[in-house]
């Protein structure tokens, strides 16, 4: 009999604990995502009281004076951020293609696809001050270009590894079909393994673009920043992130509410980027 | 036509090759050179030893030491990690475990999407929402309770500011769990169910099976990920960059400002006047480099091959 209310006993410990456990699973699940609302909507908020067209439309003006707007900020995200795209969209597929086509039995190459997922998460301020070292100091002024350069190797690892996880899905046997009709190895590559994979391809691209377009750090001592609006990118040109940096560390109140909108709009913009790159991957059915 | 085949068969694959080449290896490489010859003349003036356990950072006297800049990065980061770890594991139990299937998705979704938001705009949030909050309620708070504790009450001394060690951690917390949780979740997704099934049939409680099946089976991940998330902690800029007030001291309490080798370069980099300063601010992103690197390379060469190999999952 007393064997019994032992087990009973041992049975409710193992209930409650387990009902305790579970319950702070929970709970930490719902503070995870109490953040995620709690950003999203301090930003929503704040940003939707103080966006306005002439933010888009107008350049800054000096404080105190109203109807300033980022018109430099935006144009100059979108050069800055497209530059580094079209340097670092082509490298980063083909370094990705390189890894999956060619390297599958090499243990160099194996290394080297290591050392670039390492670099997916590196410090993207010391890569700031690498470009800083390299394309700044010799020509003596900040310029847009060297922070299209420094944001192009930021995103090259992440559209490589995933370009090479993407094609190491492919079966081989559509390869070996392509090599029996005696297609090259360029042909197979183009015609066989890259359009099966496009889709995925294209996802890593534009998981690259939204990790870019949210970076600051690179930028601060490369294409630096401009109060003023300017095309020209030999010079330093002024970014949103940058002039988020500035202007919420800035005194004044005026800059502070038009960061909170420039805030509004580059979060929404990049997690729609990332949407749609979910939603790629979801329509081809993939799951890298 | 043979000839031209072969021909954009060695250009393609020379290509390629040198774009790997170029990324996988040379990148790294010429990043390291960079940094160390842009650092030799501190290097040359404050030795090694000296350079990191300097404690005073005085760009007039030009006495530079990294001490301070280094405690604040490996405090920051130690602190949001020990936040993050149990609840990114907590995060990863209820999405893969306990949420209702067609749930399941959408909480994914939603810890991704808060990782997907960019550093800054967690920077900028902490300082003009989670700051006044510290200083005004939860700093004052903690000060009148844990604060009167003997011993642990000296981590909470001085004046409530909001700009201080204890809201840059908190806020790098809240930037790294979604990355942790991704990465613990997706090792806990490789457990085979056969496994768990065996350990229902047994008659475990479902927390039996996750704390003797799941989690030992996803050790490796679990350990990889913790380790992948503090690498990019240390060299996290934005989010804390607004909130450490970058003052090159040791702090004696949590409620003092306090320095990274993050913060310390974006706010001085451009400012540096002479050239030992810029050198000095080129040796820490020079040490934030080896760490960075040591320890992402620890992660993914030694750790997860070894643990991987023992424990039958490969590839996190």
């Amino acid at each position: 009999m007393g064997n019994e209310e032992h087990l009973k006993r041992v049975l409710i410990k193992r209930k409650a604990i387990n009902v305790l456990m579970l319950g702070l699973s929970t709970l930490t699940a719902l503070y995870g995502l109490l953040w995620l609302f709690w950003i999203l909507g301090d930003v929503l908020l704040n940003g939707l009281r103080f966006l306005s067209l002439q933010l888009f439309l107008n350049d800054p003006t000096p404080p105190g004076i109203e109807g300033g707007g980022l018109r430099h900020a935006f144009v100059g995200h979108l050069i800055i951020t497209g530059i580094a795209a079209l340097i670092g969209v082509p490298v980063g597929i083909g370094t990705g293609i390189f890894f999956a086509e060619y390297g599958r039995n090499s243990k160099l190459i194996k290394a080297f696809r290591n050392v670039t997922d390492v670099l997916v998460s590196f410090p993207s301020i010391v890569i700031g001050t690498f470009v800083y070292a390299l394309l700044v100091k010799p020509v003596g002024h900040f310029s847009a270009l060297s922070g299209s350069v420094a944001l192009a190797l930021l995103m090259i690892p992440v559209i490589a590894i995933t370009t090479d996880e993407i094609l190491k899905l492919v079966p081989n046997s559509l390869r070996e079909a392509g090599y029996a009709l005696g297609a090259h190895r360029w042909q197979v590559i183009k015609d066989i393994s890259v359009s099966a994979a496009k889709r995925g391809i294209l996802t890593g691209v534009i998981l690259g673009i939204a990790r870019i377009s949210g970076e600051t750090a690179p930028l601060l001592f490369t294409s630096f920043n401009n109060n003023f609006f300017s095309l020209d990118v030999t010079k330093p040109m002024a970014s949103l992130t940058v002039t988020i940096f500035q202007y919420a560390m800035g005194p004044y109140e005026d800059w502070h509410r038009q960061a909170w909108a420039a805030s509004l709009v580059l979060t929404f913009g990049t997690l729609l980027f990332f949407i749609i790159a979910k939603a790629v991957v979801h329509r081809s059915g993939y799951r890298p | 036509m043979r000839t031209k085949d072969k021909l954009i068969e060695a250009v393609t694959g020379s290509t390629l090759g040198f774009f790997a080449l170029a990324v996988g290896f040379l990148f790294p490489l010429l990043t390291l050179g960079v940094l160390l010859y842009e650092s030799l003349p501190a290097i040359k003036k404050f030795g090694l030893w000296d350079f990191v356990t300097g404690t005073t950072w005085d760009p007039v006297a030009e006495v530079f030491g990294a001490l301070p800049a280094l405690f604040g990065t490996l405090l920051v980061t130690f602190l949001a990690s020990v936040v993050a770890l149990p609840v990114s594991v907590g995060i990863a139990i209820f999405i893969s475990e306990l949420s209702p299937k067609k749930l399941k998705p959408v909480f994914s979704t939603a810890v991704e999407l808060l990782g997907a938001i960019p550093s800054i705009i967690y920077g900028m949030w902490g300082l003009f929402v989670i700051a006044p909050l510290m200083a005004d309620y939860v700093e004052p708070f903690l000060q009148e309770t844990l604060g009167r504790v003997p011993l642990l009450g000296k981590l909470f001394e001085g004046a409530p500011t909001g700009v201080d060690a204890l809201t840059a951690s908190f806020v790098l917390s809240v930037m790294i769990i979604p990355f942790m949780s991704a990465i613990v979740k997706d090792a806990f997704g490789m457990t085979p169910s056969l496994l768990k099934e065996a350990g229902y049939g047994l008659g475990a409680t479902k927390w039996e099976v996750i704390k003797d099946v799941i989690i030992p089976y996803a050790l490796p991940g679990i350990v990889g990920g913790m380790i992948l998330s503090v690498g990019r902690a240390l060299g996290e800029t934005m989010a804390v960059a607004f909130l450490t007030g970058n003052v090159h001291q040791i702090p004696k309490s949590l409620l003092e400002p306090l320095t990274t080798i993050t913060v310390a370069i974006a706010n001085e980099f451009t400012e540096a006047d002479s050239d030992i300063y810029l050198s000095s601010l080129y040796y820490l992103a020079l040490i934030l480099f080896v760490l960075s690197f040591g320890l992402l390379m620890l992660a993914k060469f030694y750790l997860l091959e070894r643990l991987g190999k023992r424990w039958g999952t490969k590839n996190i």
